[in-house]
Order: C-alpha cells, then sequence, then structure tokens
C-alpha cells in the first residue's frame, strides 16, 4: 500500500508524471483500484513467468515480431529518404492495439478479474480486447460512441462476433472521449470486480506508462532491425498521435538517441478552427481530461472542445501525457495532417506498394510524403503502419468514390 | 463563516448551476435554504462529468446549452451568499474549469464571493499540493470525497486535509437517485470518524425522506442531489421554471429534518 504524501508541488507527486505532466486525476472511488493496478502491473512486469506468456502469446498468437519492410516503389515515386514501414498492420486484428491488450488481458487475468470493459473510437482497440478476452475466457464489454459505431461499422460486427458486447454512448461529442467517460462511469460503478482495459497510453496513472510499456516492443524491434537493414539508426520515426500509444512505443527506445527525429502526426481534420481538427498542440492548453494532466482541445472556460476528424483512432480531445512532456522538451516534434492528405496517403501508399493503411496510420505516411522528397537520398524515414486499412472500407468508398 | 449543520441530520442541497438558469438557480437556492438545506453546493457544469449519472449529465449539458461560465456560478454565488448570510455555500467543480480560469485567481475570487469552501471532484489528496496552498491562502475549506473502496491509511489524509466537513459516497458507482441506503455508507462513516471529528456528510443516491432519515442514524448531514436536480427538470418541462422552488422548497420540507438545538 502506497503511502500518502502530498508532494510539495503537483510535479513532484508519485510515479506517473512525465515533467510536470500525467497523475492521476480521478474520483476518489478509483484511487484504491488504480493503486491495485500500479501494484499488480509492477510484480507483472518482474514475472520471468508473466513475461514469458506475453512474449509467446505476441509471438504465436499475435504474430510479432513484425517486419520491417523498405517501400521501394513509395521512395523511388517521391524522389529523396529511404521510406521504411514498420508493420504492425499485419499483427492479429490489424493493428498494434493486440500489443497492449494483450497484456493488459493477462494482467487482468492474473488479477482475478472476470470482467473487462474497455472504450474504442475507431474500433480497433475494442477488436483486440474482445480477441484477447475470447482468448482468455473473460467477460467483454465495450463502450464506442455512436459516431463511431457508425464510421467504423464493420469493427462493432467484429467486436459481437467475438462474443463481446458493444454499448452506444450517445453522449457529448459521441466519440472517444466519450466512449472513455462511459468506461469510467462503468468502472467506478462495478470497480471490484471490473478490469478497465484502457487502449491508449492516456488516463490515469499506471495506464500512461502500462500502455506505453506493452507497446515499447515496437521501437524495440524497429531499432533490431534497422540496424540490421541498414547499420545506422534512422533520420526520423513517424507515428500518428490520437492517444499516442502507437506513436509513444516506436519512439521510446529511440529517446536517448538524440539524433533520432521523432515526429507525431496528429489530426489536422478539416480547418484550424477549434472543433475542426484534433491537434491538440495546436490550439490546445494544459488541462485535465479524464485522469491525466495533458494538453487538451478546449476552450476559454475549460469546457472541452469537439474535434473533428476523417479517422476515428485520432479524434480524441487530450494526448498522452508522455507526448505532452516530450513536446515540451523539444525531444519530439509534432505536426498535423488534414483529412484530404490523409486520403492522398491512403491511395498513393495502396497504388505504390500495395498496402492498404488505417486512416490513422495514413497521417504518418503523409507526413513522409510530404517531407521524403527534400530529405537526401542517405537519409532514412521509418513509419510506423500502426494499423490497416480494412476497417475504413465504408469511408474510403464514400471519399474517394470507389 | 465556518460551514455548520443547525438540522439533524444536516442537509446539503446539490443543483446545477445555470438549469434552468442562472436566475432560477438563484431562486432554488434561496427557497432550499428556507426550507431547511443547510448548504448548498453550486455544480460548475462541465462538458464530461464522468463521475455524474444522466440526472446530472442532462442539467450540466442545458446549462452549457445557455453558455453558463464559472465566472457566472462565482456571481450566482455572491448573489445568494448576500441573500442568505448564514448559509454554507460551497463550489462544486470538476477541476479543468477551475485549471483555466487558473487555481490562484479561482480562490481569490471565489474566496472573494463568501462562499465557505470548495469540491473538485477529480481531486485527490495526493495531488492536491497547490490546491491546498491555495485554499488555504484564502480561507476556502477544501472538501474531499471519501469512498466505500478507500482504505484506511486514505480516509486518514482525506479527513487530515478537508475543512467543513468530509463527503462519504455511499456507495461505489456515479451520482444518481437509488432505492435505498448502501450498507457500505454506515461502514464508511464508522471508519472515517476514527480519523476526525469534523461532520460527516453522506451523498449519492440519497433521494427521500426514508434515505435521509436512514442517514441520520449514523451520520451527521445527508447530500441530495440527483434527487432535486432531477425535481427542477421535471417541475421546469411541466409547470416552468418559475415553480422550480416552490417544488424544492416542498420536497426539503418533506424530509422530516428537525432542528439540531431541539433535537438535543
Amino acid at each position: 500500500m502506497a503511502s500518502i504524501i502530498v508532494p510539495a508541488n503537483p510535479s513532484e507527486s508519485r510515479a506517473g508524471r512525465f515533467g510536470v505532466y500525467g497523475g492521476r486525476y480521478v474520483p476518489e472511488t478509483l484511487v484504491a483500484a488504480l493503486d491495485e493496478l500500479e501494484h499488480a502491473y509492477d510484480e507483472a512486469k518482474a514475472d520471468a513467468a508473466f513475461q514469458a506468456e506475453l512474449s509467446s502469446l505476441l509471438k504465436d498468437y499475435a504474430g510479432r515480431p513484425t517486419p520491417l519492410y523498405f517501400a521501394k516503389r513509395l521512395t523511388e515515386s517521391l524522389g529523396g529518404a529511404k521510406i521504411y514501414l514498420k508493420r504492425e498492420d499485419l499483427l492479429h486484428t490489424g493493428a498494434h492495439k493486440i500489443n497492449n491488450a494483450l497484456g493488459q488481458g493477462l494482467l487482468a487475468k492474473r488479477m482475478g478479474k472476470k470482467r473487462v470493459i474497455a472504450e474504442t473510437g475507431a474500433g480497433q482497440h475494442g477488436v483486440a480486447t474482445a480477441t484477447v478476452c475470447a482468448l482468455l475466457g473473460l467477460e467483454c464489454v465495450v463502450y464506442m460512441g455512436d459516431v463511431d459505431m457508425e464510421r467504423q461499422d464493420l469493427n462493432v460486427k467484429r467486436m459481437r462476433l467475438l462474443g463481446a458486447e458493444v454499448r452506444g454512448v450517445s453522449s457529448g461529442s459521441k466519440t472517444l472521449k466519450d466512449a472513455i467517460s462511459e468506461a469510467m462511469r462503468d468502472w467506478v460503478t462495478n470497480v471490484r470486480t471490473t478490469y478497465y482495459l484502457l487502449g491508449s497510453a492516456l488516463g490515469a496513472h499506471p495506464y500512461p506508462t502500462m500502455v506505453r510499456d506493452f507497446h515499447r516492443v515496437i521501437s524495440k524491434e524497429l531499432k533490431q532491425q534497422i540496424l540490421k537493414k541498414e547499420g545506422r539508426l534512422p533520420t526520423a520515426i513517424i507515428a500518428c498521435v490520437g492517444g499516442g500509444s502507437n506513436a509513444i512505443g516506436a519512439f521510446y527506445e529511440f529517446i536517448g538517441d538524440r539524433q533520432v527525429r521523432l515526429i507525431g502526426v496528429e489530426a489536422g481534420g478539416r480547418g484550424r478552427a477549434l472543433g475542426e481538427h484534433a491537434a491538440r498542440f495546436q490550439g490546445g492548453a494544459p488541462g485535465v481530461l479524464q485522469g491525466t494532466f495533458s494538453y487538451v482541445l478546449q476552450d476559454e472556460d475549460g469546457q472541452i472542445a469537439l474535434t473533428h476528424s476523417v479517422s476515428a483512432g485520432l479524434d480524441y480531445a487530450s494526448i498522452g501525457p508522455e507526448h505532452a512532456a516530450l513536446h515540451d522538451s523539444g525531444r519530439a516534434e509534432y505536426v498535423s495532417c488534414d483529412d484530404a492528405a490523409a486520403l492522398d496517403a491512403v491511395v498513393k501508399l495502396a497504388r505504390t506498394e500495395g498496402i492498404l493503411p488505417a486512416l490513422e496510420s495514413a497521417h504518418a505516411v503523409a507526413e513522409a510524403i510530404r517531407i521524403a522528397p527534400a530529405l537526401a537520398p542517405s537519409d532514412i524515414l521509418v513509419v510506423n503502419l500502426s494499423g490497416r486499412g480494412d476497417k475504413d472500407m465504408g469511408i474510403l468508398a464514400r471519399e474517394l468514390k470507389l | 463563516m465556518p460551514i455548520r449543520f443547525d438540522h439533524k441530520p444536516g442537509l446539503v442541497v446539490y443543483l446545477t448551476a445555470g438549469d434552468p438558469s442562472l436566475d432560477a438557480t438563484r431562486e432554488i437556492a434561496i427557497a432550499a435554504i428556507d426550507a431547511g438545506a443547510d448548504v448548498i453546493e453550486l455544480g460548475v457544469p462541465f462538458s464530461d462529468p464522468l463521475a455524474d449519472g444522466p440526472i446530472v449529465q442532462r442539467a450540466s449539458e442545458r446549462a452549457l446549452a445557455r453558455g453558463t461560465r464559472l465566472r457566472d456560478v462565482l456571481a450566482l454565488a455572491r448573489e445568494i451568499r448576500a441573500a442568505r448570510p448564514r448559509a454554507g455555500l460551497v463550489i462544486f467543480s470538476y477541476l479543468n474549469p477551475i485549471l483555466r480560469y487558473g487555481l490562484h485567481r479561482f480562490a481569490d475570487e471565489a474566496a472573494a464571493t463568501g462562499v465557505d469552501g470548495v469540491l473538485a471532484t477529480d481531486m485527490i489528496v495526493e495531488e492536491a499540493a497547490e490546491y491546498l496552498a491555495e485554499m488555504g491562502r484564502v480561507n476556502l475549506a477544501p472538501i474531499f470525497l471519501a469512498a466505500p473502496t478507500s482504505p484506511d491509511a486514505r480516509l486518514e489524509a482525506i479527513a487530515k486535509y478537508s475543512k467543513g466537513f468530509v463527503y462519504a459516497i455511499s456507495r461505489v458507482g456515479v451520482t444518481g437517485t437509488q432505492q435505498s441506503v448502501a450498507s457500505d455508507a454506515a461502514t464508511l462513516v464508522e471508519r472515517i470518524r476514527r480519523y476526525t471529528r469534523l461532520p460527516v456528510a453522506v451523498g449519492f443516491g440519497i433521494s427521500n425522506a426514508e434515505h435521509v432519515a436512514q442517514v441520520a442514524e449514523f451520520a451527521d448531514a445527508a447530500v441530495i442531489g440527483s434527487a432535486i436536480v432531477e425535481l427542477v427538470e421535471r417541475a421546469t418541462r411541466e409547470n416552468g421554471a418559475e415553480t422550480a422552488p416552490g417544488a424544492v422548497a416542498r420536497f426539503i420540507k418533506g424530509l422530516g429534518l428537525r432542528d439540531a438545538a431541539l433535537a438535543r
């Protein structure tokens, strides 16, 4: 049991701070559950048997390691830096989300929780959670905004097929933010029996740290693979950032390698006005949303702003607290890419490489397409291709008039 | 003036400020005080009230749709304080509107309105150093929530840093009405009392005279939120906002509160 220490200033509070960001801002009812989770995670992390079971599932069930693929035709068509793709899209269930879902699913089982709840935006985390719950024999309830249920209908049906109950959320913007609030309401009500399997590097401590740790495997593999293929570190790593789980996973092992640029790509949506995008570093301000202190898109009264992105997975008003710290320290750069550029990137990657990226991941592809031509052929860009685009066929058919 | 409970049990009434309008909230608060409320919690509407059930969520949405801002709630508090100098007044808010306003500025301005305390739903004791310093600087009572899930070490810290009263959450879950008072509540209050002589108020799901009578057996005060917010919603919808103060006053008079001096 952690001791109750009131710190001299908030940045000196307990673990779970990234610079001044992070922390734990939740209703009191949840604090004991977060302490229990933190304790259980610390134990599991140090337990060789737990790590071995997770590694085995990541390899044989999820399909790790994922390839690092040289996108030769994309590179040639842009005429600049070499572009590599880290193929998280090839994982079971179609996105990086399975890394964390397996880790936390095993943790839930270890903690003796029989009921798992999750939120989802694009549905990839929901599908990953439903999958892991099926695998481990756990009851699964997924909260999803009504808007997202409509635009990611295929994933709703996948979750149901896997045995999960999908509960629509009709409050607020009816997207990821509202799904998280509803999941937290469920957790606060059923806290004694339920495990909340949060899907991004967000929320109250220990989630941002734990989720990052489960995705750290991305950058561990990536570092070995690029050294093997190129004999040196890349010029830049590019990843899309919604809550920020795939990006922090892809960045983490390179944070100490100062020569490697870390580029996070936020959703620029359809305009620069508040409500038209989800670029927290362009118009957001530090604040508290859903348990953590980070950059938040909000109005001058501290009410959380509506957001827009063509990709449900990036459509969120806040960002993981570790990204806020990396932003402020200048270690990572954050740019944005609008809906149109993301859609163009889908087409470009599909037609040069035969790879259909998720709309979320397409934001990172778009940034590579934007900056590659001005770089030298000796430069290396690695795009973390966090998910595949099958789930987006409805939107793509409509937007691209297929 | 310190928060005091003149009734047995004491009554804390939560109102979502600005629902159905700021003027209506003022009249409802005054009617509630005159009918027996010892403390009014003025709820600052928030876009993402994750600790609240559907009733308070709806009220917050209506208040925000009318453009209710934190500074309006502070102005409202000043009006209620002027009209009823002896009543307890607490600002009840999620953290983000306060942070955006500026903690220092908020503390100054809240104190200047004459409110007695502040309850920030998503502020827990571990994160509260700066918040406590600001509350202390302007002599506002920080009120923390204690939950049935809080272990003893947390209850001790919550009791230590709370002023005015300790708010005991009767059951796990979000705000809302319910059939009966959970058995969790009495146990929690007993555990809290090991660490403090402050009054303990019990809230979440307290909806009627029967619940209030149950709470009276083990706690100093009952907090009624959703039941009154729902009453305001219904009275406004069915008979107009001007009928809400009367409806709330009748509801409170039916709760069976007794004057604490006579009760002794």
